[in-house]
């Protein structure tokens, strides 16, 4: 059958045949959430974050600051799943308690959007996502951990296909030089996070953070690298606008004067 | 006790009614002793008890004890309540009583005669059910027939209880006993019909009437109509008759008083005196729905103990169904053959009676049961119900999938977590960062923050951090040193000035915290702030801290 078909056709065809394998044809037609960025989108191999399944981002360096910007990003991800549901109610596996709330809202995940467990270890916080996952009515579950191992991880995609509920794991650095994201992980997509320096504004002030956004492998797709602009309070990532493609506003000074 | 013809004390049957005032939160009942925080719950007892009719001696006894431990204030405090247009006194202390305050006064004239009166509302319904669980408390302690009387009143049935606390009297003063422990100062009669109890109770000469059997009728004929329980119009009619007391009227003829006054006045006369029966309503307290299971040969195995906690759950629910209740906190409890008891706790986020979804709540707890030499019996326990009837599908005609229910997993992860460790996150209403927020039950709804920049990650407690280059008084650092790594800001945004919460702590007059969002070359965004405005060295000492990290 497949010898009728385009190439195109007959690359499309084998690796659903593939996907239908590795997911024990669970997840055949996989849905997926769109970031909402037809940057992102078009890399992605299901077109956004599939909903049935793991995913892992990791701060680019064991820096603060990058750590926030993992944090928010998967906060962002997350409030995109709940956003794609009526009521949808995300689940915070915390192993640390230096979650700050108001700077989720306003990455989008209002707080009637999200419950927090706290947790002591983290084998505490995998069984706590392993039971949100397999419950079903969440529309994401997020995660916190330093060390995981390959069979937790396949355990978590397990039990996200099984659920139907997304998987979202923060892998923090526990010791520098250490990077969490080199032992290997049945993730579907995997994510490195840094900030890198925004745009320097005319005015006193400080603009959008801009962070350099790492996507070193997915499932059925290629691996790629973007730099985008932090989520506004709907979640949205966006792509900085380049210097030359901005509106001038020195003509929109004069519309708005006319 | 309340038989047909007139020696009513017949077989030993008594009844005492002893006024009480509810005025504090019910704690106790449940607990067979007394708690000891006795002086804690002084404190906030206030009179305020509605129903004391004016002149009510014991009335403003009560006032007395309930608020012994404030008497070092010496402010006269009273209750008021709405009548009407007119608020009026609804209880008073003995301190307002002694400056001339009266209950049923109006407020304004009690205000015009005691400038700086204490006043604070009235709360009937809470002392109503205060009064009902005294009730209750009664019912499982004293006597197995106990009912309330009015607003301020228990009535007690003493037939075959009174030798077991040591004859009428002592009976008599191991109650009052245990209420002046509560802070309350109540008075209690004996008499063989509940009208004669209630009359002596609120009119007799002192805090302990005893009337001898069959000596109803003297010993109420002195005491005023009012000991009767009759309306207000009656009482008023009675009054230009001048008919004062009870002895008075039982002279009388019968005939042109129940043409006067109809049935009401005569039936309270002969029930008072034991010539008419009265009905009683007992408060009868209700066991917490629970299933015992006892072996034939002792179960030591998790399978055995599996097999009985599915099936006491099975019995249970089938009490629970029929009763129309839902569980909410369940206890398994086995009896070891040494003696010991094993218990198990689980608690539901709502009322269920689903099988399946205790049964997983409790088996995981299995583990934790220690059997020992072998487990005897098992006792299922619902020690908190609610009731629960049939609900509503929500949107299942429209077409919509209904949202899901997280209450299954919420008591999954609460029995895994601790209830404490599950929680959904809301504003308060602070600027203070570290205060601006709260944990609510993962069920309830929360509040949201106003659209300030705010960190993805909080510092707790702030770091102070060194080799700050700024300018006073409002200008962002250009550089500074934190956790031993030097940072050079590159672009920063602020001042947001934050007041210190005056209204809570003296040391917050003045204080004020200038935040700035300061991006450093590699692009990482913290937040820091300085203690003091720059200017006014009182706002703070001019030191700097990192308080968080946005994303």
């Amino acid at each position: 059958m497949l010898a009728t078909l385009s190439p195109d056709a007959r690359l499309a065809a084998l690796r659903e045949e593939v996907r239908a394998i590795e997911s024990a044809g669970r997840a055949a037609g996989r849905l997926a959430v769109p970031f909402g960025l037809d940057a992102v989108d078009r890399r992605l191999a299901d077109g956004g974050l599939a909903v049935a399944a793991l995913h892992e981002a990791a701060p680019a360096t064991p820096a603060l600051g990058d750590d926030a910007a993992a944090t928010l990003f998967l906060a962002a991800a997350a409030a995109r799943l709940a956003m794609s549901r009526s009521e949808g109610t995300v689940l915070w596996a915390l192993a640390r308690r230096d979650l700050f709330a108001p700077g989720l809202a306003q990455a989008g995940l209002a707080p009637e959007r999200l419950i927090y467990a706290e947790c002591r270890r983290d084998e505490e916080v995998l069984a706590v996502m392993e039971e949100g996952l397999r419950h079903g009515g969440l529309a994401a579950v997020v995660g916190e951990v330093g060390n995981m191992r390959l069979a937790a991880g396949r355990r978590l995609q397990l039990a996200a296909e099984e659920g139907g509920t997304t998987a979202l794991m923060l892998r923090r650095w526990r010791r520098a030089g250490t990077d969490p994201l080199v032992s290997s992980s049945p993730a579907v997509t995997r994510w490195r996070i840094g900030c890198v320096p925004s745009e320097r504004l005319a005015v006193p002030g400080i603009g959008r953070a801009r962070w350099q956004v790492d996507l070193l492998r997915q499932r059925g797709g290629e691996p790629h690298m973007w730099i985008l602009e932090a989520p506004d309070a709907e979640a949205r990532l966006a792509l900085p606008a380049l210097a030359a493609d901005r509106p001038d506003q020195a003509v929109g000074a004069e519309r708005r004067a006319a | 006790m309340a038989g047909e013809g007139a020696p009513l004390r017949a077989g030993g049957g008594a009844i005492f009614n002893a006024g009480l005032e509810a005025s504090f939160p019910p704690r106790f009942v449940g607990s067979p002793s007394p708690p000891a925080d006795e002086e804690e719950r002084l404190t906030c007892s206030c009179p305020n008890a509605p129903g004391f009719r004016p002149g009510a001696r014991w009335a403003r006894e009560e006032a007395t004890r309930a608020l012994a431990p404030r008497a070092a204030s010496e402010t006269p405090l009273v209750t008021t309540q709405r009548t009407g247009q007119r608020i009026t006194l609804a209880a008073i202390d003995p301190a307002a009583g002694a400056l001339g305050l009266e209950v049923g006064m109006a407020l304004t004239q009690a205000r015009m005669l005691v400038p700086g009166l204490d006043v604070r509302d009235a709360d009937p319904e809470g002392d109503g059910a205060f009064l009902a669980r005294l009730g209750l408390f009664a019912a499982r302690r004293w006597t197995p027939r106990a009912a309330v009387s009015g607003p301020d009143g228990l009535w007690l049935d003493l037939s075959g209880v009174a030798h077991l606390f040591g004859g009428e009297r002592f009976m008599c003063e191991r109650i009052l006993a245990f209420c002046a422990r509560l802070g309350f100062s109540a008075r209690i009669a004996v008499a063989g019909t509940t009208g004669a109890a209630h009359a002596l109770a609120r009119f007799g000469s002192t805090s302990i009437v005893s009337c001898p059997e069959g000596g109803e009728g003297a010993a109420l004929a002195a005491l005023p109509l009012a000991a009767l329980r009759l309306g207000e119009a009656t009482l008023a009619a009675t009054r230009r008759l001048g008919v004062e007391t009870i002895g008075a009227l039982a002279a009388m003829p019968r005939a042109p008083l129940q043409r006067r006054f109809g049935a009401d006045l005569l039936t309270r006369l002969d029930q008072a005196l034991g010539r008419a029966s009265e009905p009683f309503d007992p408060i009868v307290p209700s066991d917490p729905p629970s299933v015992l299971l006892r072996f034939v040969e002792p179960i030591a195995t998790a399978e055995a103990i599996a097999e009985a906690m599915a099936e006491a759950l099975r019995r249970l629910v089938r009490l629970l169904e029929r009763a129309g209740l839902g569980v909410r906190g369940l206890d398994f409890i086995c009896e070891r053959i040494d003696g010991a008891e094993l218990r198990v706790r689980v608690g539901t986020a709502r009322a269920t009676r689903d099988t399946l979804h205790l049964l997983r709540l409790l088996s995981p707890k299995i583990e934790t049961i220690e059997p020992g030499f072998g487990i005897e019996r098992v006792c299922l326990l619902a020690w908190r119900v609610e009731p629960l009837g049939p609900q509503a599908i929500a949107g299942i005609l429209a077409g919509e999938p209904p949202a899901p229910d997280l209450v299954p997993l919420i008591d999954r992860l609460v029995g895994r977590l601790g209830a404490r460790r599950l929680y959904r996150m809301s504003a308060v209403e602070s600027d203070v960062p570290e205060r601006s927020v709260r944990r609510i039950g993962p069920l309830d709804r929360p509040a949201a923050w106003p659209g300030w920049p705010r960190p993805t990650r909080l510092l707790s407690p702030p770091e102070p951090i060194g080799d700050v280059l700024a300018l006073l008084p409002d200008q962002p650092p250009r550089r500074f040193t934190w956790r031993g790594r030097s940072y050079r800001v590159r672009q920063a945004d602020g001042p947001e000035r934050i007041h210190g919460e005056w209204w809570k702590r003296s040391t917050e007059v003045e204080a004020v915290r200038d935040y700035f969002q300061v991006e450093d070359e590699a692009g990482h965004r913290f937040w820091l702030f300085r203690r003091g405005d720059g200017e006014d060295p009182r706002t703070g000492d001019l030191s700097w801290y990192m308080h968080g990290v946005f994303g």
